[in-house]
């Protein structure tokens, strides 16, 4: 019964955020909506697609990788070589993107993933230096001074990429594997007391996110014009993090709102950089110390449309101790 | 980004010999900051990602001892040390300790939060134009040895980073205080039983470990010339790597790892893929985890089922 | 009940930790349906010898076999599969998740549909939740906890924990159940109750279960069979009485409550 309001919520949402990407198609296609506001609308699209990929790998599986911006790197270079080097479609390019740091995420997870936290963390952010150094050296990709994309992103195609990414991340977690990935997260030594192949889950987790930050990185090549390795440090990582973190470790919705929220802020605050670092530091620091759940704690959009929860189970069955 | 003065038309062995001592100093400013990471890893398992943001502060105030006070190398250094540990003991005390039985995400990510605050207080304080530390102030002179020019700055690395070695193995071994950091780090409920000051010795820990970071800043300073906000990054991540390589908690281990870091960078640039010299500490590091995740000089523990 | 060949045979089975040898030269053979004690001081090293039998830690000597099959080296997660599951003696629940969560967890390895009909949303895919779903809430009113089937983990109270514990360790699908100390914490009427518990899920899963416990009496009122593990070494095996009597268990246990 739980699970049927979920599922009513869920395609509500879904159909909800389909009438609102066509209404956005006709403001723009009617000129309503100046550039700023379109820009920004791409830049949430964008982190809407990295936040929800990184929420799966830490949020829900508990791995706490800080290189996501490592395959978002691969996923622009890989499909602006489709588009620009080899003249192939746009759509094809996605694919590619998504495909190969996927392929990213398979290589560098089986060797890291044995890790755990702290040193995950660590490995994870030298692969992002690394996929960097990588790009900076290939005279290929352009070097230090990086590639020129042509601008393929459409808004159509934005919308799509998001809600496939949040629906293929729903369902995936709402299932077994996504509860076998949650288990991990919960307890790492009994889940594999109860069977679950833990490094499997968590390789899978990690190709999974990864795959959606490679194709949130072909639209952001295809999006600003050009692409440069120095775009894809640690700091872009830490941008990724915060998304995540502010809408509270293992919830979708609030990675969402996150990457809403703070896209909007950023936006405003883009001729002053170092304010805005300044502030989403401060965001983690307070965050951690006063809510460390994040806003929306492990809830999701869906569970605050409840109202007036039946009072149903536990708290009342203390006394209530016979066996069997 | 560190520039290594490659000599052409010297003999092979010359050359390298060369690179090996360019390899040692900048393996001692890696060593100093790693012992810091070490030693608060060892103590409150946490990384401490603010500690390369340390040791930038700590080039900043040496840059500035030297040029506004006037002061010479040793004190500027000396006040360098002495701010930073000030400096650490503060981050402890305001970020780290209110969240000592959080979860470890939730401190990293706080670390994180204080690394970025750190960088970016201190652009927004005095911007992110980059300094120079002057010319001529290092008062030893170069020497020649097997036909290799060892620097007076490389002789001034040695020396500090082996007299604060020294300095260091003296306080953890013959000091109560030293004692005391080791039973903590050990079992810190059974030292609380046994009447040790939990917090004081954590933030004594952080307050050594950020005096080191402190005066590696300085000799940063000092050896490379240029200094800027965002300078402690990539060395910081590095020193991390080489706490990990020497092994994790394990002092002697950090000083190894650091020296045998730079060695390997150096050997990487010789080899003439310098370009590719920032990538080389990741990956010894994702070898050193898969191989041997305790590090060179550490014992494997299992988490306790 | 049982039948003649060992489900569970242990052949000189010992681990080290550099030169320290945490447990060493166990034998010891379960059949099919008993009920088996283990016990021993503090620091025996009984626990170790549960991550022994589980994969968490993998021999450095003899072997392990279950139904005539090696398990050393073998992952934990495969061997859970083999049919060994247990509990933990600091209970390990994913605290998080819902008492209902924490079982279907359990049946994960029986699940046929994959990860691709799970994205698509195929038919397979919510018939493969829905039956996991019935069998996980039939499973829990065996042990009574079908009225918290929506409440996290940690929110139960302890003695519910202990339960919901044992039941996942059970939905696992088990031959051979082993139980770190389940009655830790516990009082005389929860420790009564829980062993009742344990008396029925034997019968009614056709359960072999290896028990290890601080609790004398216990030991003593439920168990067929007894083996003491002393410094990583078996001392004594035999029939309570028999344990009751020995004198090398009694010098092991001396300044310890010996009943």
């Amino acid at each position: 019964m739980k699970s049927m309001k979920h599922v009513k919520g869920f395609w509500l949402s879904i159909v909800l955020a389909i009438i609102f990407s066509v209404v956005i198609q006709f403001l723009i296609t009617g000129g309503t909506l100046n550039s700023f506001y379109v820009n920004t609308l791409f830049s949430i699209g964008i982190n809407i697609i990295l936040a929800v990929s990184l929420h799966l790998i830490i949020g829900i599986t508990g791995q706490f990788s800080i290189g996501h911006a490592g395959f978002l790197a691969v996923g622009a270079y890989a499909s602006a070589i489709i588009t620009m080097k080899l003249a192939l479609p746009f759509p094809l390019a996605l694919l590619v993107g998504g495909i190969a740091a996927a392929f990213a995420g398979l290589v560098i997870g089986i060797p890291t993933l044995r890790l755990r936290g702290d040193y995950l963390a660590i490995a994870t952010l030298g692969f992002g230096e690394i996929m960097k150094i990588v790009f900076l050296n290939i005279d290929y990709v352009g070097g230090a001074s990086g590639m020129t994309v042509s601008h393929l992103t459409t808004w159509p195609w934005l919308m799509a990429c998001v809600l496939i990414t949040i629906v293929v991340i729903i369902n995936f977690t709402n299932s077994t594997h996504g509860r076998a990935c949650l288990s991990i997260r919960e307890n790492e030594i009994a889940a594999d007391a109860m069977g679950i192949n833990t490094t499997y889950y968590k390789v899978m987790a990690f190709v999974i996110g990864a795959f959606f930050a490679g194709v949130a990185g072909a639209l952001h090549a295809h999006n600003f014009y050009i692409i440069q390795p120095a775009n894809f440090g640690f700091l872009k990582s830490f941008d990724i993090l915060i998304l995540v973190v502010l809408g509270g470790l293992g919830s979708m919705s609030g990675s969402v709102i996150a990457a809403i929220l703070l896209t909007i802020i950023s936006t405003f605050l883009s001729n002053y950089p170092e304010v805005r670092m300044l502030i989403y530091s401060l965001v983690l620091i307070v965050m951690m110390l006063f809510r460390p759940q994040g806003l929306m704690g492990t809830k999701e959009f869906t569970d605050l449309l409840k109202i007036g929860k039946g009072a149903k189970g536990g708290s009342q069955d203390v006394n209530k101790q016979t066996i069997a | 980004m560190f520039p290594i003065p490659f000599r052409k038309g010297v003999a092979f062995m010359e050359q390298l010999i060369q690179q090996l001592v360019n390899g040692i100093s900048l393996g001692s400013i890696y060593a100093l900051i790693a012992l810091g990471y070490t030693m608060v890893y060892g103590i409150v398992k946490l990384i401490n990602f603010a500690h390369g943001d340390v040791f930038m502060v700590g080039a900043f105030i040496g840059f500035y001892s030297i040029t506004v006070m006037d002061l010479g190398i040793f004190p500027a250094l000396l006040v360098s040390m002495a701010a930073c540990a000030l400096f650490g003991v503060l981050i402890e005390r305001i970020a780290y300790k209110p969240l000592r039985n959080a979860t470890r995400i939730a401190a990293l990510i706080t670390a994180i939060g204080v690394s970025l605050f750190i960088e970016y207080g201190t652009i927004y304080i005095r911007g992110a134009q980059p300094e120079a530390y002057p010319d001529g102030i290092v008062p030893l002179k170069s020497i020649d040895l097997f036909g290799v020019s060892i620097s007076g700055q490389s002789l001034l690395i040695l020396g500090v980073a082996i007299v604060l070695m020294i300095l260091l193995q003296y306080i953890v071994h013959k000091t109560k205080i030293g004692k005391a950091m080791r039973a903590v780090s050990h079992d810190q409920d059974a030292a609380r039983l046994m009447g040790i000051n939990v917090d004081n010795t954590i933030s004594a820990t952080f307050a050594i470990g950020s005096a080191l970071a402190g005066a590696a800043g300085v000799v940063f300073g000092i050896y490379y010339t240029k200094i800027e906000p965002l300078m402690g990054i990539i060395p910081g991540l590095k020193a991390f790597v080489a706490a990990v390589l020497g092994g994790i908690g394990i002092i002697p281990g950090a000083m190894v790892g650091g020296l045998l870091l730079g060695v390997i960078e150096a050997l990487v640039s010789a080899a003439g893929f310098s370009l590719w010299r920032d990538g080389v500490a990741f990956v010894v590091l994702i070898v050193i985890l898969i191989f041997r995740p305790a590090g060179l000089f550490g014992k494997n523990v299992r988490e306790k089922v | 009940m049982s039948t003649n060949k060992p489900l569970l045979k242990v052949d000189n089975a010992g681990i080290r930790f550099g030169g320290l040898k945490a447990v060493s030269e166990v034998n010891l053979e379960l059949l099919k349906g008993e009920l088996v004690g283990l016990i021993g001081p503090n620091g025996a090293g009984k626990t170790t010898f549960f991550n022994l039998l589980t994969g968490v830690y993998v021999p450095t000597e003899g072997s392990i076999l279950l139904d005539g099959e090696k398990l050393n080296g073998m992952a934990p997660h495969k061997i859970t599969k083999k049919g060994i599951s247990r509990t933990f003696q600091n209970i390990r629940l994913f605290n998080d998740l819902s008492v209902l969560d924490n079982v279907k967890i359990a049946y994960h390895t029986q699940a046929k549909h994959s990860i691709v009909s799970s994205i698509l949303r195929l038919p397979s895919h919510f018939a493969g939740e829905r039956e996991m779903e019935e069998k996980a809430i039939d499973f829990l009113k065996i042990f009574n906890l079908d009225d918290v089937l929506y409440e996290q983990a940690k929110n139960l109270p302890y003695g519910q924990q202990r339960r919901l514990e044992i039941a996942r360790a059970l939905a696992a699908g088990p031959k051979l159940l082993l139980l770190d100390e389940p009655a830790a914490g516990m009082n005389p009427q929860e420790t009564e109750e829980l062993m009742n518990l344990i008396a029925l899920i034997r019968e009614k899963f056709d359960l072999t279960i290896l028990l290890i416990e601080h609790d004398m009496n216990l030991v003593m009122g439920v168990c067929e069979r007894i083996y003491v593990l002393d410094h990583g070494q078996l001392i004594a095996q035999g029939t309570p009485v028999e344990i009751r009597n020995n004198p090398k268990v009694i010098e092991a246990y001396l300044g310890e409550e010996v009943s």
